[in-house]
């Protein structure tokens, strides 16, 4: 396997070229598109969106499809916040609470999922909801309020006063999803029962454990997102994260991921979300109201995936 | 490149006046000539020609990637020709679309069947062309009743209003051919038609096939197997490397002729086996009264070291069962499995693994490879342990020497180890697929159809790979449903039916009647 930036580019070129030609639209009509500040914030407004769609390319890879990580991301959030806001436990404590809870609904996820024939659109649809209905009961449907400078600064910080904490987290997630798509074991069965179940099934592999594996890391990384989504907005919002399981498949897709399993990349992932998190910076640069930016938005997810297709035909 | 074109006598179309000409083609059904196809630096396709006359079964007899499918291709209207011409009954046509094709009376029937498995056979035969009424609505009276009829005349006897995913494989090939046929079909190409159908089958498909020659349909028939050769077809044409080697009428030619024409040299040493020691090693593996309700009964042998144990029978006997319950894949009911006399719980694959057992499907597409993926992923995906660096980190270093070695040793044709599997030969996905299970270092190897779908010379590798790793120790499980090979490369041969093994044969009882008796029953 040739690893490195030019395999990176040749099979990102479609993806890569649209980004390009997106970014220099954008700066054409606004040029404080291209601040280092703005920049940096567009990888910040990026970044939760980031974190759920790199565990949601593993899931997706093998043949899977989690809806839940916008409820867990405020399960999660909620109950870190509530932890630090309304009982005082220290914050580590109240973090690892966060994502324990994440960790569980990933595990639920990953166990029927690995165990029983019920679809995991389905199984994830149901969860979605619950986790939806326990943020709501768990804080009677009002935000908790944090006033804590150290949980406040989880999602608003800077490293070194110009790297946002976001950004830090993405770049080390970033490395770490690569890794185990490309270099380890895991990363390998991934694509192997996404890409042929029974094959893996007669190689011995344990596709029990892979699946497990899967949705338990994509519950994780959505409980990291509400926790960090939490302290950006400095309260734990039952409302928060909806929706967005759906930017995460589509940042997925976008980078040439095949719906139906066995085939894609980390690194399309990241343009893909990257393309969403630029699309709706400019679009708020240039002014255009946030109703029209859905339909924009959809537009240009039809376009590069149909695009994407015709390239692979091809090539 | 061989200037074929003098030995059938034939010139070129455009020199002769047109009214000779026609009167010439008109007897047959199909014709083409000189036949060009490049693809992307290949040259597919060398000037071949090829002709059908009605009422005949011709095979087409290559190795893979001799340019069968890619000739076929061109006739479907799915590649545009580059060079040649094609004729049908005497009129010189141009195909550019599979639409075109079928209007031209030109059907194929693929290895993978297209019929729609929800749909009943009535709905599938008229898939596309539904008899509508006067008000436009589908006339479903009209559809159950030709159907009917048209099952009746194949000697069907199954209701139009069955599902298709309710009848066997056999059946929807019948029906796929009843609808080529439905079509006005004046050709037909059917591509490896037997490749899964039990013997019972294959006499019904052979007896279809004379129905049809008698209605004056012309048949192209793409086959490995010498024996179907032999018994249907009136005439063979032989492709080798794009070009066309000859055209022979079956009378008059046999296997070895056949085989030199295929593979351009004599294969004196097509099996390749020595004959192992007489009960030479010790006993690694051994099966006591394996049962499997409906599926296995009291089945049981003895394994012994170095040596290659054919397994015969129908399909349907049990054996692929059997050796998947060996190897942890399905569970069984009662019965002991016992590696160097201890005995051992199987629950999974793995641990059939971990004892050194090792299994070579005989699906290798749907159960074994994973096609979208490069040859060095699928040959280390069960070794990755053994180029781990740090505590998780797989080595590409060292998996990639490794991975060229199989290559090397296994003679694999691939232009890297990073191609796709999907784009290699039949021959070189098997080789592909044994490498997988051979760096596992196993000692009891089971190979099921080793060489289906595999052409000539892929073949005889395969067995030299097999007397290779006899010769290393390692014992082999061999099924097999083509008789001559299990003859030919068995130390002993297990014979199973109706899930019990009915008798283990030795060297000196070998013949295809003997076991064909016991297959049967006998």
């Amino acid at each position: 396997m040739v690893y490195g930036t030019r395999s990176f580019i040749r099979a990102n070129m479609g993806i890569l070229a649209g980004l390009l030609v997106l970014c220099v639209i954008i700066a054409v009509l606004n040029p404080n598109f291209l601040t280092t500040n703005n920049l940096l914030n567009v990888l910040r407004q990026t970044s939760t969106n980031l974190y759920l769609a790199l565990a949601m390319t593993m899931v997706i890879i093998l043949g899977g499809i989690d809806l839940s990580v916008g409820s867990v991301m405020a399960v999660s959030g909620v109950v870190t916040a509530m932890l630090v806001a309304l009982f005082d436990v220290p914050l580590f404590i109240a973090v690892a609470a966060g994502l324990l809870v994440g960790i569980l609904f990933g595990a639920l996820n990953g166990y029927v999922a690995a165990t029983t024939v019920i679809p995991p659109f389905i199984i994830t649809l149901a969860t979605m909801n619950i986790g939806r209905g326990a943020a709501y009961v768990l804080t009677d449907g009002q935000p908790v309020r944090v006033m804590s400078d150290a949980f406040n600064f989880i999602g608003s910080g800077y490293i070194g006063g110009i790297l946002p904490t976001p950004v830090l987290y993405s770049i080390i997630f970033v490395i770490l999803c690569y890794l185990i798509m490309n270099k380890t074991k895991t990363g390998r069965y991934i694509y192997a029962v996404g890409g042929n179940p029974e094959a893996a099934r007669f190689s011995g592999i344990n596709i029990k454990r892979v699946k497990f594996f899967a949705y338990t890391f994509s519950g994780f990384m959505a409980g990291f997102a509400g926790i960090v989504l939490a302290s950006r907005m400095f309260s734990g919002q039952p409302t928060a994260g909806v929706a967005a399981e759906l930017d995460a498949i589509a940042a997925v897709v976008l980078g040439g991921t095949s719906m139906t399993g066995g085939y894609g990349r980390i690194g399309g992932t990241v343009i893909g979300a990257l393309i969403i998190g630029v699309l709706s910076n400019g679009l708020n640069l240039i002014g255009v109201s946030s109703f029209w930016q859905y339909i924009v938005k959809g537009i240009v997810i039809l376009i590069a995936v149909y695009a994407d297709v015709i390239k692979r035909k091809t090539a | 490149m061989d200037g074929n074109d003098e030995t059938t006598g034939r010139v070129t179309p455009i020199t002769l006046p047109s009214f000779i000409e026609v009167e010439r083609m008109s007897q047959k059904l199909l014709q083409m000539s000189g036949i060009e196809k490049r693809f992307a630096g290949v040259h597919a396709l060398k000037g071949v020609d090829f002709e059908l006359e009605s009422g005949e079964v011709h095979a087409l007899l290559g190795e893979n990637g001799a340019g069968k499918s890619t000739l076929m291709k061109i006739l479907a209207g799915i590649y545009p020709v580059d060079e040649g011409e094609i004729f049908i009954e005497g009129n010189k046509v141009s195909i550019n679309s599979v639409k075109d094709a079928q209007a031209y009376g030109i059907s194929i029937i693929h290895q993978e069947i297209s019929l729609v498995p929800h749909l009943s056979v009535a709905e599938n035969i008229f898939l596309g062309k539904e008899p509508v009424t006067k008000t436009g609505w589908i006339d479903w009276k009209r559809m159950i009743e030709e159907t009917r009829k048209t099952l009746q005349q194949f000697g069907l006897e199954l209701s139009p209003d069955v599902q298709v995913k309710k009848l066997t494989v056999a059946q929807q090939q019948m029906i796929e051919i009843i609808k080529a046929v439905s079509f006005r079909a004046k050709m037909i190409v059917m591509d490896e038609p037997t490749s899964s159908l039990t013997e019972k089958e294959v006499e019904f498909l052979f007896q279809t096939i004379g129905h049809l020659k008698e209605q004056g349909v012309g048949i192209v028939y793409i086959s490995h197997r010498m024996n179907e050769l032999f018994a249907i077809t009136d005439r063979i044409t032989v492709l080798r490397d794009g070009a066309l080697i000859g055209t022979v009428r079956t009378k008059e030619t046999t296997a070895d002729q056949l085989i030199s024409m295929m593979v351009g040299r004599e294969l004196t040493q097509y099996y390749i086996k020595d004959t192992a020691p007489e009960n030479g090693g010790e006993i690694v593996l051994s099966v006591h009264n394996l049962s499997k309700k409906g599926v296995l009964n009291k089945a049981g042998f003895e394994l012994r070291k170095g040596e290659i144990l054919g397994f015969a029978g129908l399909v349907g006997a049990g054996r692929s069962e059997l050796m998947k319950c060996i190897f942890g894949l399905d569970a069984f009911d009662e019965g002991e499995i016992r590696i160097d006399g201890k005995p051992l719980i199987i629950r999974n694959p793995n641990d059939a693994i971990k004892h050194g057992i090792a299994y070579v499907t005989e699906n290798r597409k749907e159960e074994g490879l994973f096609l979208i993926r490069s040859v060095q992923y699928n040959i280390t995906i069960k070794v990755l342990d053994k180029f781990i660096k740090w505590w998780f980190r797989v080595n590409a270093r060292y998996e990639d020497q490794r991975t060229r070695q199989f290559i090397d040793e296994l003679s694999i044709k691939t232009p890297n180890p990073d191609q796709e599997v999907r784009n290699l030969s039949g021959g070189n996905q098997q080789k592909v697929l044994i490498s997988r299970w051979l760096a596992t270092n196993p000692r009891i190897l089971i190979l099921d159809e080793p060489t289906r779908g595999v052409d000539v010379g892929a073949k005889a590798e395969i067995y030299a790979i097999m007397n290779r790793l006899v010769k290393e120790g390692v014992s082999i499980i061999m099924i097999s449903s083509e008789l001559p090979e299990v003859i030919n490369m068995s130390d002993r041969i297990a014979v199973m039916y109706k899930g019990g093994i009915r008798t283990i044969l030795n060297r000196d009882e070998f013949s295809q009647e003997t076991i064909m008796h016991y297959a049967t029953g006998g």
